[in-house]
């Protein structure tokens, strides 16, 4: 296994499918277990260092640590950038001191995991837990656990990926992912929000979403930012919604066992409407049930030392 | 510091150099000036106080000018001074640099020209040529006093707010307008601020693909395009500085073709560097203009070599430790040139066969003179390797070659792209007005 996870696209498809099936293990030694504790981190120290806000991935995380008997300490380092006295290099060295083993990272700069990683500040593997604009690597694993869990192997799926992809490092990832694991994946979005040089990425590029839904397996709607109205972006929410929203007349046009996915928060009404999000083909809440899983199984693969030897099992 | 104060040097002669690249010669720098090329009397061994140095195998090139160096005095004196930065022009071969305006306070005073000019003067390493602010705290709105500028004692020529646009198309055209009174020129920072906001790097696959926001080539080529036809229609010289996309060069060639008084620089390091280097996420590679694709660093090579491109200007720029070692977002733009500057030339140009030695001495050094109109006057520089001219020479030894080691670097910054990259040529002494600034190996 990799020592650091910083991009979906550094996972061979051996890895990534090794991380799959660990989340699998994990899902079957916990679920509906009454005590849901493995020792298989006890005595690691796991940092959460948040840099961005962000309640739902953080919690996934600490949850995912503690299920793993490792201490977890929560590092929220918001709003103490550069200028404000406090670098990334500054609180790498801090964490080194405290002898972390492992830091999972969220900064709003793109690249910042890279550069904890590489710069010699820090020995602990490094997690990138959201990266400004450029990757999300768990979400983009649990996406596929997910997918996975209902589609059976991914290899040959057809997944489309609507919205805002210039923006988005959950996109970024999953194509590399999914690409990986031999799905075809189809972008869907405005030409404004999609990045130069995306026609070489590996994937299908449209503007037309009715056209591409009618052969999907999944659909994943990526959420919009309003502030992207006012920077010409789109010209209206009503306009965005119309031609790349997911309603229930497009959901009629996917075929009926296609699952519906989302990495939220979720706009209501704009990216996707309310009926679609709850309906019986979203597989959203789900989402967030399996990313417990596959952090448990990355940060097991990276940490435990002798990974993929020794099952969660056997090591507790 | 008067011409004659500087002539106290005891007289050089220098055998078996090869005068641009040419065959063996001999240069004799005495009271200041070049006092004979050519084949020098053997009594000239023998008369008294000389200093003698074999030249066999180096090269001789009139001393080096910068047209953009950010020498950072005063207010960034953390990052360079004007004898430190200096010193590393000397290192690099420059007898002349000219000193951007970007400093704190900015440059757009004859107070603080003069201030730049006579710490210049006092550290004696290179003349410093201080460049002016075009707009008043480089804040775009209203012209700065640049004919007070013109008239004080630094004799500014050059007016720039580089670090950022002259965006307002009005305020671009009045200052071309204005300085044609004293023989200016705008030397345009070419970047479309709204095109730009917040970008990082080169757009293009490569920001697709790192979540980077880019810097696209039409924000440049845009502001080249309005300038020179801006410059053609008022009559006055512009300048642009840093080219680096194919786009601009074409855009430069047209109006060159046209007669339209456009000159234009390019960066040592846009001439060797690409932006597949950003997918390190290391800040060293991080300067504006970004650093662009393969395609247009042919494009800035061939520009460079078919006279399109007019010079080769460093955009030295130092920058503090802790302004680099950080996260790529919130580390500054720039990179140190001024010690490097020759050897990416050579390597990139020279070794290449696209430039030969006189070709780098019109482009390195008569032409930013003539630019800068620092070519006549009381201290010229760019001028030609002749007789009675200014002892002004550097010596290079092409068949060296180096690891680039930034720690040995005179600046008092560190941030070199060519950390660790073995690069052809070394400068072994530089003479401002027959004075050595800097020498190597024992020479003398
Ligand atoms: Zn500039």
């Amino acid at each position: 296994m990799i020592r650091h996870l910083l991009s979906a696209g550094d996972l061979s498809r051996e890895d990534a499918t090794l991380v799959l099936d660990t989340a699998e293990e994990m899902a079957r030694l916990t679920e509906g277990r009454a005590v849901k504790k493995l020792p298989a981190l006890r005595g690691r120290t796991v940092v959460n260092l948040f840099f961005e806000d962000s309640t739902r991935t953080r919690t996934s995380f600490e949850l995912a640590a503690k299920r793993l008997s490792a201490d977890v300490v929560n590092f929220s380092a918001k709003g103490s950038s550069l200028s404000k006295g406090e670098s990334l290099k500054d609180t790498a060295l801090t964490l080194e001191a405290m002898g972390a083993d492992g830091v999972v990272v969220r900064h709003s700069a793109s690249g910042a995991p890279y550069r904890l990683a590489t710069s010699g500040w820090i020995n602990a593997s490094v997690l990138n837990a959201g990266d400004g604009t450029h990757e999300h690597p768990t979400q983009a694993l649990l996406d596929a656990f997910t997918m996975r869990r209902h589609l059976g192997e991914l290899s040959g799926k057809r997944i489309v990926i609507v919205g805002d992809v210039l923006h988005s490092r959950v996109a970024r990832s999953n194509v590399l992912l999914l690409a990986t694991l031999g799905a075809t994946v189809t972008l869907v979005a405005p030409p404004t929000l999609l990045p130069m040089g995306v026609e070489q990425w590996p994937c299908e590029v449209t503007f037309d979403l009715d056209a591409a839904l009618s052969g999907a397996d999944a659909v994943m709607m990526l959420r919009v930012q309003s502030e992207r109205m006012k920077d010409a972006f789109f010209p209206s929410a009503r306009e965005y919604s119309r031609r790349y929203g997911l309603d229930a007349r497009r959901q009629a046009l996917m075929p009926p066992e296609a699952l519906v996915l989302h990495p939220g928060p979720m706009n209501r009404g704009m990216e996707i409407t309310a009926e679609v999000a709850d309906s019986d083909r979203s597989v959203i809440v789900e989402q967030v049930t399996n990313g417990v899983y596959v952090r448990m199984a990355a940060l097991y693969l990276m940490l435990a030392g002798t990974a993929g030897t020794t099952t969660p099992e056997e090591a507790a | 510091m008067t011409p004659s104060a500087s002539t106290s040097a005891t007289p050089t002669l220098i055998r078996n150099v090869r005068v641009l690249g040419g065959e063996p010669q001999d240069l004799l720098l005495r009271d200041g000036v070049i006092a004979s090329v050519g084949t020098a009397p053997d009594e000239a061994d023998r008369a008294g106080d000389i200093t003698i140095v074999d030249g066999t195998g180096l090269v001789a090139l009139p001393g080096l000018v910068d047209l953009h160096t950010h020498l950072r005095e005063p207010g960034r004196e953390d990052a360079e001074t004007v004898e430190t930065g200096t010193l590393a022009a000397a290192r690099g071969g420059f007898t002349a640099v000219h000193a951007m305006a970007n400093t704190d306070p900015v440059a757009d005073t004859a107070g603080v020209v003069e201030q730049v000019w006579r710490l210049g003067r006092e550290a004696g390493h290179a003349d410093v040529r201080p460049v002016g602010a075009v707009t008043v705290g480089l804040q775009g709105e209203r012209l700065a006093e640049l004919g007070a500028m013109a008239d004080s004692a630094a004799g500014v020529r050059v007016f720039s707010d580089d670090g950022v646009c002259v965006s307002d198309a009005v305020l671009m055209r009045r200052a071309l307008e204005y300085v044609k009174a004293f023989d200016g020129v705008i030397a345009q920072h070419a970047q479309e601020p709204r095109l730009t906001e917040g970008a990082t790097m080169n757009e293009g696959e490569l920001s697709g693909r790192l979540g980077l926001r880019g810097w696209p080539s039409v924000a440049e080529e845009a502001i080249v395009a309005r300038d020179v036809l801006l410059a053609a229609h008022v009559g006055s010289r512009v300048h642009i500085c840093h080219l680096s996309t194919r786009g601009s060069v074409e855009i430069v060639r047209l109006a060159k073709q046209r007669g339209l008084p456009v000159t234009a620089e390019v960066t040592p390091h846009h001439l060797l560097l690409t932006d597949e280097l950003v997918a390190t996420y290391d800040p060293r590679y991080k300067v504006n203009p970004p650093l662009r694709s393969a395609d247009d660093v042919a494009a800035l090579r061939e520009a460079l070599a078919d006279g399109t491109i007019d010079i080769v200007a460093t955009d030295h720029a130092p920058h503090p430790l802790e302004a680099k070692d950080c996260e790529w977002d919130v580390a500054a733009f720039g990179m140190l040139g001024l010690e490097t500057a020759l050897s990416v030339v050579q390597h990139t140009m020279v070794d290449t066969g696209l430039l030969d030695w006189a070709g780098v001495a019109e482009r390195m050094s008569a032409a930013p003179a003539r630019i800068g109109r620092c070519d006549t006057g009381e201290l010229p520089h760019g001028r030609p390797l002749a007789e009675g001219e200014p002892a002004n020479v550097v010596l290079i030894d092409p068949s060296a070659s180096a690891t680039v080691d930034p720690a040995a670097s005179a600046s008092l910054s560190r941030n070199m792209p060519y950390e660790g990259m073995k690069l052809p040529g070394a400068v072994v002494a530089t003479f401002l007005r027959g004075r050595p600034t800097h020498v190597t190996g024992g020479l003398l």
